[in-house]
């Protein structure tokens, strides 16, 4: 968790980067355990992206990327969110689900353990290994001494 | 101008199962599946992504899997793909500040805070075609993820150590800064620029336009049609994390990561022709700015080009040059746009042509009778 996020950001914006399918695999029990209402099926759209102008500017539209949403609506009524990059309506509807579980202090501890830290610990380890890899690349020229006077 | 024709319905579909026989290629070798363009073809998928307006690889692949790697086609395939989906949300701009880099070169300092990291890059290779690739079966080095003796440690924490090259400058007072005007920026895809337009509808074009075109228009600026003097300042490409703020929440929510390509270019200096900026009356470098989704690197290089030489009336210099004619530049860089209009010409002109032929028959009868007459 960054030191601008709150619990709830932060376990949004990880279950969003995750991959879909270790999401799915690691909390498919917890999601059985518990009843939800639909309250805005999962549905897929855009959502334009803004850049800045030399990086810190004015904004600028630079394009659309696909988004899917999902709203549910726990037993122990929690509205969940869901929010994720694409078009997995699965990713979706659990990363919705989870929000509502992870908002019942019932079962918070339980849900952070056995999902969003070995999401979170998956994440740094592939950023890890990216950023050695992209390291080996660090490049030193030198500049020469040109032969004329 | 074109007359409608109607007919043909059996030769058409005969043709379409034509171009599905086709594009499937002989059928004794395997078909190509989506993920391995998605894989493979990375730096077609960006392209196509950029100029489709679509942050999304797998749909990107599959159009160039079935425009059979036309990548104008593709991009015409995102597009119009783009017009069936609502857009639900606006996000918040991206933080290229914040990139997790898997390349940052600079052309203009040699050390730079963070260091310079070439990632995967065809520059330094040798362009000799690689016979084991057609071999088949290799599978690439694993680069290895022990540092080299020469590497110190803190190279690791990349994103975190590594400040805009072109801060520095700034701070320095040496270059223009961007200011953030705090507008909201133009939709070209909602609202038709009018020419002279506003810095963003530029920048959307570009993003959107061809990079054939602008890597041309580009290159004519530096051969000295509407020279402004380029350095590549700093050039990332990596990982930015998009974030919006949903109405019903009230607070921004990451949504996932986009892999992202960006250029800022150091120019010639010059003095602003603003009294209201502060960045005038004192000479300054300028700069253009380029930005494209994925692996994008030459076309966001043209985009700063192509940018800097349209803000010419900012800095009084004179638009003698194509690469300075907005709304040259800007009506026609969208591919889309232009093979559509240019490709309607296959279509039967039938009627048309009849009319200029006769009218060519009737001028060509009345010369032959005036010179008879004569």
């Amino acid at each position: 968790m960054t030191s601008q996020q709150t619990p709830r950001q932060y376990w949004m914006s990880i279950m969003a980067k995750s991959a879909a399918s270790e999401l799915l695999s690691l909390s498919d029990t917890e999601a059985a355990q518990q009843d939800f209402e639909v309250i805005r099926a999962p549905e897929i759209g855009l959502t334009q992206v803004r850049g800045r102008m030399g990086g810190t500017g004015s904004q600028f539209n630079l394009g659309d990327m696909t988004i899917t949403r999902c709203v549910v609506l726990s037993a122990q009524g929690f509205y969940g969110y869901g929010y994720v990059a694409g078009r997995d309506k699965r990713h979706a509807e659990r990363a919705a689900q989870l929000d509502a579980i992870l908002q019942d202090e019932a079962c918070f501890d339980r849900v952070m353990t056995h999902v969003i830290t070995p999401l979170t610990k998956k994440l740094e380890q592939q950023q890890d290994n990216h950023t050695k890899e992209v390291a080996q690349t660090k490049v030193n020229f030198f500049t020469l001494v040109r032969g004329e006077d | 101008m074109y007359v409608a024709v109607k007919g043909g319905e059996t030769a058409i579909t005969n043709a379409h199962k034509l171009l599905e026989k086709k594009r499937r290629g002989d059928l004794s070798i395997k078909a190509l599946s989506v993920a391995q363009i998605q894989e493979q073809l990375a730096l077609a998928v960006a392209r196509v992504m950029t100029e489709g307006g679509i942050y999304d690889p797998q749909l990107a692949a599959l159009a160039i899997k079935q425009s059979a790697g036309d990548l104008v086609e593709a991009i015409f395939l995102l597009r119009a793909y783009r017009t069936t989906l609502n857009r639900f949300y606006v996000s918040n701009p991206i933080d290229t500040g914040t990139m997790h880099v898997e390349r940052r070169i600079s052309a203009t300092f040699k050390d730079v805070p963070g260091g310079q990291m070439l990632g995967a890059t065809f520059d330094y290779t040798h362009r000799l075609l690689d016979f084991t690739l057609l071999a088949d079966g290799r599978t690439p080095e694993q680069v290895s993820s022990k540092l080299c003796p020469e590497q110190d440690s803190h190279t690791q924490k990349t994103s975190d150590s590594m400040t805009r090259v072109l801060q520095m400058l700034e701070r320095e007072n040496l270059i223009v800064t961007e200011e953030d005007n705090h507008q909201p920026p133009v939709d070209i895809t909602q609202d038709p620029p009018t020419y002279p337009c506003n810095r963003s509808a530029r920048l959307q074009a570009l993003v959107r336009g061809d990079e054939g075109f602008l890597l041309a228009l580009g290159y004519s600026t530096q051969r000295g049609y509407g020279r402004n003097h380029p350095f590549a300042g700093e050039i990332r490409i990596g990982w930015v994390d998009v974030s919006l703020t949903p109405d019903e929440l009230g607070f921004a929510v990451d949504i996932g990561q986009i892999q992202v390509s960006e250029c800022e270019m150091i120019n010639g200096f010059s003095k602003l022709n603003d009294d209201n900026d502060s960045n005038a009356d004192e000479i300054k470098f300028t700069r253009g700015y380029g930005l494209a989704f994925g692996d994008n690197e030459r076309k966001t290089l043209s985009m700063a080009l192509v940018d800097r030489a349209l803000q010419a009336d900012q800095y009084d210099e004179e638009r003698s040059s194509p690469a300075q004619q907005e709304e040259f530049i800007l009506a026609h860089c969208d591919n889309v746009e232009a093979a559509g209009f240019v490709s309607h010409l296959k279509l039967p002109h039938y009627v048309d042509f009849q009319s200029e032929l006769e009218l060519l028959r009737r001028l060509q009868a009345a010369q032959h009778t005036t010179q008879g007459d004569s």
